[in-house]
């Protein structure tokens, strides 16, 4: 138990995905202009990621390792999140009106966020088993939400703020990012396991 | 062609591109095949950013007006093309795509050169597979198709670089493979490869790659000096610098970039003003 306690922590704030790591940088940038959008896409982020993290986990494990064909990896692991995205926006379509209006539209861009296919080939990487696997990729899901959801409230508040002109839009928030991403450097402090 | 279908997408590639609001009006897209200097202009409408748009409406301004009659080369085309990644239609400065490797692999100079080559020689074959493939593949199952592609370049990719310069491919590590979700790849597949001749289509992989290497070159040697006080490893700034370590960790990443950003849109405001 423990051990999944320390992946879930680490993967939320010591090693965040957004600020530490930097997957997933281009929704972050493009889709925190107001929070209830950055909530939407943290959902359907965290959402995806842990299903794809049991996927390619099984994929990898009954497919690729059976016939060696480990350097299929990415190809395998892309093919996967864009079918199981696919899957998932028709499913949510048929079964979760509701939910799927809330998600919808970002949906599709969740194929080309990179911490999704980061996650799954981390967890490779790391040799986690099954419950690891989904344990790290919905709390690097989790992650994600806290950073997107943080960033797009400071960036509410530069909105109405006066910034000189060459600032404005892509620098001042690239700026804050720095702000926050070295408030999460703290966290390296803690040393787990 | 102007489908519901491919406003989506085209607003997906507007999305990650950091520009949501902004999608192009839907005719804009029924690009066919033209081979001359007209080519060159339609690649610049078909750009995913207003603001490249506007940068680049404004190098044609200032490139015809200083010498009207220029004579026609045949290479002014290419060259134009060529210049066009590499500055006014920028991948990472102006069109701000591709930020997740801009800013994790900019850590030291040959980190940064190397991610660089390793992402054009990508662009260069997808962008020439996609284009001969523009007419086999079907509009409805295109961006899988493109992703398969570029999964597959990618992945050997990866390979030679494990095999050729292990050092690197350690230090770049996962984001090889996340080649594959570099939005730089599958936004040019979208806009130039998919409408123009594999030439064509191989150059401006050519110049968009050499455009994001010199953007990854310039970061990473701003954020190595003043980090480590080296550039390619080798000691510039002398014993008595004192290092500011931060830089060469994440913060650092998005500060240095947000400050390049500024400057660039700093130099095309006083552009834009002077004329």
């Amino acid at each position: 138990m423990p051990t999944i306690l320390i992946i879930a922590i680490n993967a939320i704030l010591i090693e965040n995905f957004v600020l530490v790591k930097f997957l997933g940088i281009c929704p972050f940038l493009g889709v925190s202009k107001k929070t209830d959008t950055a909530i939407g896409m943290g959902c359907a982020v965290i959402f995806t990621m842990t299903l794809s993290s049991a996927l390619t986990w099984a994929v990898n494990r009954f497919i690729l390792e059976q016939f060696h064909l480990q350097y299929m990896q990415t190809v395998a692991f892309i093919l996967v999140i864009a079918a199981l995205v696919q899957f998932i926006e028709m499913a949510l379509q048929k079964l979760m009106p509701a939910l799927y209006q809330a998600l919808g539209i970002y949906l599709p861009l969740i194929t080309t966020n990179c911490a999704v296919l980061g996650s799954a080939l981390l967890n490779i990487q790391n040799g986690y088993n099954f419950i690891e696997s989904v344990v790290f990729g919905f709390s690097a899901g989790v992650g994600f939400l806290l950073a997107i959801v943080l960033f797009s409230g400071v960036r509410e508040r530069i909105a109405a703020c006066d910034i000189p002109k060459p600032f404005q839009g892509f620098p001042i928030a690239l700026i804050s990012a720095a702000l926050l991403s070295l408030a999460f450097m703290g966290f390296q402090g803690l040393k787990l396991g | 062609m102007g489908t519901e279908k491919n406003r989506n997408e085209r607003d997906l590639l507007n999305f990650l591109a950091g520009h949501p609001e902004e999608g192009r009006p839907a005719g804009s897209e029924s690009a066919p095949e033209t081979n001359a200097s007209p080519a060159v202009e339609q690649s610049l409408d078909a750009s995913p950013s207003p603001s490249a748009e506007r940068a680049s409406a404004e190098s044609r301004a200032s490139a015809s007006a200083p010498e009207p009659a220029r004579a026609p080369s045949k290479f002014a085309p290419l060259l134009a093309q060529l210049k066009n990644g590499l500055l006014t239609e920028n991948p990472t400065f102006v069109q701000l795509l591709g930020m997740c490797p801009t800013l994790a692999v900019t850590t030291s100079v040959s980190n940064g050169i190397g991610m660089g080559l390793a992402a054009t020689a990508v662009l260069i074959m997808s962008n020439l597979v996609i284009s001969l493939l523009r007419k086999v593949i079907p509009s409805k199952v295109r961006i899988a198709s493109y992703v398969t592609i570029i999964a597959g370049f990618v992945t050997m990719i990866d390979l030679l670089l494990q095999a050729f310069v292990p050092a690197l491919s350690k230090s770049l590590g996962l984001f090889i493979p996340l080649i594959v979700v570099n939005c730089i790849i599958l936004a040019r597949a979208e806009a130039f490869a998919s409408k123009n001749g594999p030439g064509r289509s191989a150059l401006d992989g050519l110049s968009m790659g050499l455009g994001f290497t010199v953007a990854l070159t310039l970061i990473s040697a701003v954020r190595e000096l003043l980090g480590a006080g080296t550039l390619l490893g080798y000691p510039v700034l002398g014993d008595r610098f004192e290092p500011a370590t931060m830089m060469i960790l994440p913060p650092g990443g998005f500060l240095v970039l947000g400050c390049l950003i500024a400057l660039v849109q700093f130099i095309m405001q006083r552009k834009g003003a002077k004329k």
